[in-house]
């Protein structure tokens, strides 16, 4: 190599720059495909969904849509996850927020089973939960209703949050802490009063990710929820394609009426999601 | 940082128990609320679990209490007759071989292709920002909704991807139907719901690494395959440590796709350790023992996963 082929790493000749666009432009199209082609299906009628033809616009009518709102339980689901979602980001936050604050700034006696719990039961499959907590659900007469599944949330996002939030206030300086002790805070008044306020965007990105995973969870909703006045989302939209018939309209107009709220709330937090999920893997 | 505090705690002499005690009663206190309910929402159902396991425990013989009448169990204590049927049958094998490969080839594609998106995003150029949202659009959708999607593309008979097949040509798949054809669609899906997540994760540790290290190798007459080999890789390690094995963990438990999907099927064919589970436990005549027992089974294999998973926590320094 001689120096003069030496760039800076800014430039580029124009060839590598179209190639560069265009593999970007490929990956988008396969990104985006899927999206797209639900939001278009979505606007077909029923008759040109089921046909093998390709075409992207055909007969353009919101039928789907009206049917979905006016027909279906489709209100009373998105209702039920909604709450279902919010009780369970609420009180996962709360629970988890003072130990994500112990295991970040205290060692005691206990702090590496509790951080043993915290990592093994977040990898907790669903498979092993399950069973039990179903049977004792029943006992406690909370099958098909929204506690039963709020509690069984938990198991996995209480032991999330705590990791996450760990994470968080690993990067709120000590020597606030430190500066509330001065000041005569007892530790709890310094986690209220200093370490709270601060950290605020961590507990909402766990709030966040805890509402996810209540949204999007498939095998709890489906086991426990047996009344499809109870159905979450997720339960309720493997109703409209089950073994005998598939209503693709209902499905692809309750999946764009789904992922549309979704992903505007998520691309506006993602940034901070990713951050959390690796927090102590980056220093930047 | 959080040192200097730990370090003041270890050095503190402890004279008596009621100095010990004053020192650590707020950390157990805050720690209290998560403790008391994991013991009581993980430890309970786990011990249950455990129990269970060792019985032959199934809906029929489950106590229950129809109306007023209160039948009583009577299942009974089979020691560890569950695990040597699991272990012995051919299910598990299969089972654990598939799901052990589609953890494999789905996180190497995810992290294959993540790394690859976020080198490329990692360059200054027009519309950057646009590509990003762009490529992240597939996470932003909740799981549940992309494997619809995903069973309405793949459509045998009005699938888009078989249209588009025919129209190429060829002839169509029958994506979901085939053993083969639908292992190929849940990787498919499941790579395209997983890059995303690697691709952002990767390239904040991208964003991390100096860019004078790229400067002075550039210099020194590095290749760029050298400096992707000795600067970018190591610089990657402490965050792509981490989302390999949170990738790990999470297509190994990865319930929605295949359950949405295929449902495990064609005869099984797609069924991984988890949904297999399941549903032995919720489907024909619950056998509760018996998922129990594939429960534990897949948590000894994951309890060995958060070993290497601590392992390479403490080879970054953070030790506990």
């Amino acid at each position: 190599m001689s120096r003069v082929a030496v760039k800076t790493r800014d430039s580029r000749s124009p060839a590598k720059s179209v190639a560069l666009h265009l593999t970007l432009i490929a990956a988008s199209v396969v990104s985006v495909f899927p999206v797209a082609w639900l939001v278009l299906t979505s606007l077909k009628p029923r008759q040109v969904i089921e046909t093998a033809s390709v075409g992207i616009f055909e007969q353009p009518t919101l039928a789907n849509y009206t049917q979905v709102l006016g027909q279906t339980k489709f209100l009373t689901w998105a209702a039920n996850s909604v709450i279902v979602s919010l009780a369970t980001a609420v009180l996962g936050v709360l629970l988890s927020a003072t130990t994500g604050y112990a295991v970040s700034r205290f060692r005691f006696p206990g702090f590496r089973s509790v951080m043993w719990m915290l990592l093994i039961t977040q990898m907790f499959p669903v498979a092993i939960l399950i069973v039990p907590i179903y049977n004792l659900m029943a006992g406690l007469g909370l099958i098909n209703q929204f506690p039963g599944l709020v509690v069984a949330y938990l198991t996995s996002t209480v032991p999330f949050c705590a990791w996450m939030m760990k994470g968080y206030f690993d990067t709120v300086p000590v020597t606030i802490d430190e500066a509330g002790r001065v000041d005569g805070l007892t530790p709890f008044g310094t986690f209220w009063r200093l370490i709270v306020p601060l950290a605020k965007p961590g507990l909402a990105v766990a709030a966040f990710y805890s509402f996810l995973t209540a949204w999007a969870e498939v095998a709890y909703a489906t086991a426990f929820m047996t009344g499809d006045e109870r159905y979450t989302l997720a339960v309720g939209l493997s109703q409209f394609v089950g073994q005998h018939k598939a209503e693709w309209g209902l499905l692809t107009a309750a999946s764009v009426l789904i992922a549309i709220p979704a992903a505007a709330v998520f691309l506006l937090v993602q940034r901070h999601l990713v951050t959390g999920l690796t927090a102590g893997a980056t220093k930047a | 940082m959080t040192t200097d505090v730990v370090g003041r705690r270890r050095a503190a002499p402890h004279s008596g128990a009621r100095r010990f005690l004053s020192r650590h009663w707020y950390a157990w206190a805050m720690t209290a609320p998560v403790a008391v309910v994991t013991l009581v929402l993980v430890g309970y159902p786990l011990v249950r679990g455990v129990y269970l396991s060792l019985t032959d425990a199934t809906e029929a013989n489950m106590g229950r209490t129809i109306g007023m009448n209160v039948i009583p169990s009577t299942y009974e204590f089979v020691g560890l007759a569950n695990y040597a049927d699991i272990l012995t049958s051919g299910t598990f094998v299969s089972r654990l071989t598939w799901t052990v490969v589609w953890t494999i080839v789905c996180v190497a594609l995810h992290v294959g292709i993540g790394l690859g998106m976020a080198m490329l995003l990692n360059r200054p150029m027009r519309l950057r920002s646009l590509y990003r949202v762009l490529l992240v659009l597939p996470w932003a959708v909740p799981a549940f909704v992309s494997a619809f999607i995903w069973r309405y593309l793949l459509n045998g008979e009005f699938g888009v991807v078989n249209a588009m097949l025919r129209a190429a040509g060829l002839g169509g798949i029958s994506w979901l139907d085939d053993p083969f054809w639908a292992k190929v669609s849940v990787i498919a899906c499941n790579v395209w719901l997983g890059v995303p997540f690697m691709m952002l994760a990767l390239l904040g540790g991208l964003q991390a690494i100096p860019r004078e290290l790229h400067e002075a190798a550039e210099v020194d007459g590095a290749t760029p395959w050298q400096r992707f080999r000795h600067i970018t890789l190591p610089g990657l390690r402490p965050v792509s440590s981490t989302v390999v094995l949170l990738g790990t963990i999470w297509t190994f438990n990865q319930f929605p796709v295949i359950f949405l999907l295929t449902k495990g099927g064609p005869g099984g064919a797609t069924e991984i350790l988890v949904t297999y589970a399941y549903r032995q436990a919720f489907e024909g005549i619950r056998d509760y023992s018996g998922s129990a027992a594939w429960g534990m089974v897949i948590l000894a294999l994951l309890v060995v996963l958060a070993a290497v998973y601590r392992r390479a926590l403490k080879r970054q320094g953070e030790a506990w």
